[in-house]
């Protein structure tokens, strides 16, 4: 009798485990499924965009009237930038595929400066045409790689979320259709380097080059150590620790960590080995209540780049985040501002105490420079502005265009209903360059916190 | 003698009285700091106040010295013939003082019937350019899901890594389309970006986006006790911050 009713109760819970897994079991699977779509998406996308880019680039090449180009371009440029978002959807960040999307991304540079050209006044040239030409090429051949790992996928029922295990296990090297197949894609688009984008490739390379206008002689790890105490201001017994950087890094630099014995906390920052100039510092020390001003804050953030070789530099930015000023500063040459040299600086407002600098931007683009005289008149600068914009204030300043050149220009700064707005008008010919909508403070009622 | 004596005491007495007289009205008065853009606090709330009561300024009383108060507060300054600086030091705030009532919390709380507290709150931060608070948090629960663990420089890293391929072409072009990029962060993977941050990767992010970067522009970066991946081991390393490697 006893031992009926025990056998009945088990009965149940298995078979009401059973149900329960079979339950479970079926969620898995759904959000698998729904998942694995996802992915799929993507992909179909991606070589269905990648098939349209080609077409459309084969169009604009018959193109001749640049009333049917422009638009054309456009749609070349809206293309790619769907094609680098499907891309940015498939998990593909620990598969190099790096070389594809930085093609996607130079032919939409490429596409939108093209499209937004008066191309009846300015016609392609024969080396953008070329461009184009050779664009047309390769983008068939990402089509046609695409297209047959797309074929493959689809005739083996080859499914994303087996990609994604075998790239997270690590067994990549395992034999798996489209990790091949998309590795094939990034190969062949690696022998493109050449292909001449001209002057709308996001040049890095350029950029890390000018690292080269540091000044001074290499530093040794000893004189590393003492350049940490004058920028940390940190004198005495400190514990202090220095290591090189990697060989990835674009210039050699130390880390160096300096123990602040008041605060008790580490302060760091990198020093490059050319001049010993400071890249970068952070002391993350607990700040206290407020003390003195942001006003005040300013002139010390001042004089701690005066006192640390940092000539001529105007504060033009301020903003105080709990209870720590932040400073923009960047270099004024005989009342022009150079914005690509500046440094920013932070404040605790407890005592004064500078706890961070970053000045990487600054020894990047630092070079002894002469400033041009503008060809055109303030006064002609404004006439450029919109008119329904009241300007507040005007100067000369420098800044890096859209094409990653230095260019001299009027700064205006000015108002529109109640947004301020930053404009620059190039001081040679008049061009627009920039036109920046300047943060208004942000009520907390719409933040998370 | 002694009516030279009598006058000066009464100078003396006057001058004390209308002193007393001053300090009695100007109980809501600035402290004596010399307020600068982008600085926060009752100073702020009492400046937006008193330029909005002459007319000045038209927008929030929020506590925050953002870019319509800067002008409001210029276009006082040249009205009243004031040395245009933006700046609201001495003489510039006496003047206001002068010129405008302001009778302290009670006039901002009118102006906000929202802040129900006694004391006058800011209603407003300052936040990076181009950058909401909801952007800011989002990458604070990726940083605080990555790096908890890790000391504030390691976290301004992680920071540093996400802004750093929001400007390579080889990553999405959108702050959350690079968190979520499959794959990219594990945190994400396995949902620890989901718990709640603490201030210490919220300020750690702010500093990424203020332009703080330890990592020497990495895209990537990967503990060596639990990378699987052996691609990841063959970008060049940059350093080493905490327990993380970064790399190019």
């Amino acid at each position: 009798m006893i031992r009926g009713i025990v056998i009945g109760i088990l009965v149940l819970a298995v078979a009401g485990t059973g149900y329960w897994g079979y339950q479970e079991h079926q969620e898995k699977n759904a959000v698998l499924l729904n998942a694995e779509n996802n992915y799929q998406r993507a992909f179909h996308d991606l070589t269905y965009q990648v098939n349209l880019l080609h077409d459309k680039i084969g169009s604009t090449l018959a193109m001749n009237s640049g009333h049917s180009l422009s638009p054309s371009l456009a749609d070349v440029w809206r293309i790619t930038s769907e094609a680098h978002s499907s891309v940015g959807q498939l998990p593909l960040t620990l598969l190099p595929f790096n070389k594809t999307q930085e093609f996607l991304t130079n032919v939409g540079n490429f596409s939108y400066r093209t499209a937004i050209r008066d191309l009846d006044k300015e016609p392609l040239t024969k080396q953008e045409t070329d461009t184009l030409q050779s664009l047309y090429k390769q983008s068939g051949e990402i089509k046609s790689e695409l297209r047959k790992v797309q074929s493959m996928a689809l005739k083996h029922n080859l499914r994303w979320m087996d990609v994604q295990l075998a790239l997270a296990s690590g067994k990549e090297n395992t034999d798996n259709t489209i990790i091949d197949g998309f590795k094939k894609v990034e190969k062949t688009v690696s022998g493109y380097e050449e292909a001449n984008m001209g002057p709308t490739m996001l040049n890095q390379q350029a950029k890390d080059e000018n690292f080269k206008n540091l000044s001074g002689k290499t530093i040794s790890q000893q004189e590393a150590m003492k350049e940490a105490r004058v920028f940390s201001n940190i004198n005495g017994g400190a514990h202090i620790k220095v290591t090189e950087s990697g060989k990835g890094a674009r210039y050699g630099f130390y880390s160096v960590s300096i123990k602040n014995p008041k605060s008790d906390q580490v302060v760091n920052m990198d020093i490059t080995k050319k001049g010993g100039h400071l890249i970068w510092l952070m002391d993350n020390r607990t700040v206290a209540k407020q003390k003195i001003s942001l006003h005040d804050a300013a002139g010390k953030a001042l004089s701690y780049l005066n006192n640390n070789g940092y000539k001529n530099m105007e504060e033009y930015e301020s903003s105080q985040y709990d209870n720590i000023g932040t400073f923009n500063f960047v270099t004024t040459i005989g009342g022009v501002r150079i914005y690509p040299e500046s440094i920013k600086v932070k404040v605790a407002l407890d005592n004064g105490e500078i706890v961070g600098v970053s000045a990487e931007e600054y020894l990047q683009s630092f070079q002894t420079r002469k400033i041009d005289k503008p060809i055109i008149s303030m006064e002609q600068a404004r006439k450029k502005v919109n008119p329904n914009l009241k300007v507040m204030e005007d100067r000369q300043a420098v800044i890096m265009n859209n094409l990653n050149h230095e260019v001299l220009c009027y700064e205006f700064l000015g108002t529109l209903g109640n947004d301020t707005y930053r404009i620059f008008i190039n001081a040679k010919n008049g061009m627009e360059e920039k036109v920046e909508k300047l943060q208004n403070p942000e009520s907390l009622n719409e933040g998370p916190m | 003698m002694l009516k030279k004596s009598l006058l000066y005491s009464a100078i003396l007495s006057l001058l004390a009285s209308s002193f007393i007289w001053l300090k009695t009205i100007d109980t809501y008065a600035f402290t004596g700091q010399v307020i600068h853009r982008g600085a926060v606090g009752e100073d702020v709330i009492e400046l937006q106040s008193r330029l909005k009561n002459i007319g000045f300024y038209h927008g929030k009383i929020d506590g925050v010295f953002g870019w319509s108060t800067y002008w409001a507060l210029r276009n006082f300054q040249s009205q009243f013939g004031l040395p245009v600086d933006g700046l609201a030091g001495k003489t510039t705030k006496a003047k206001l003082v002068k010129a405008t009532k302001y009778n302290g919390a009670s006039a901002a709380k009118s102006n906000n019937s929202s802040v129900a507290s006694k004391s006058v709150k800011n209603t407003a931060v300052n936040t990076p350019q181009g950058i909401t608070q909801n952007d800011i948090r989002l990458m604070a629960n990726a940083v605080y899901g990555e790096a908890r663990g890790e000391p504030f420089e390691g976290q301004v890293a992680v920071a540093a890594v996400i802004l750093n391929r929001l400007s390579s072409p080889a990553f999405p072009k959108t702050i959350p389309g690079i968190i979520f990029q499959p794959g990219a962060f594990t945190a994400v993977a396995d949902g620890q970006i989901w718990l709640t941050p603490n201030e210490t990767a919220r300020k750690a992010v702010i500093d990424a986006l203020n332009g703080w970067d330890p990592t020497d522009n990495a895209l990537y970066y990967f503990n060596p006790a639990t990378a699987t991946s052996s691609w990841i081991w063959g970008r060049p390393q940059i350093k080493r911050i905490g327990k993380h490697i970064f790399c190019r």
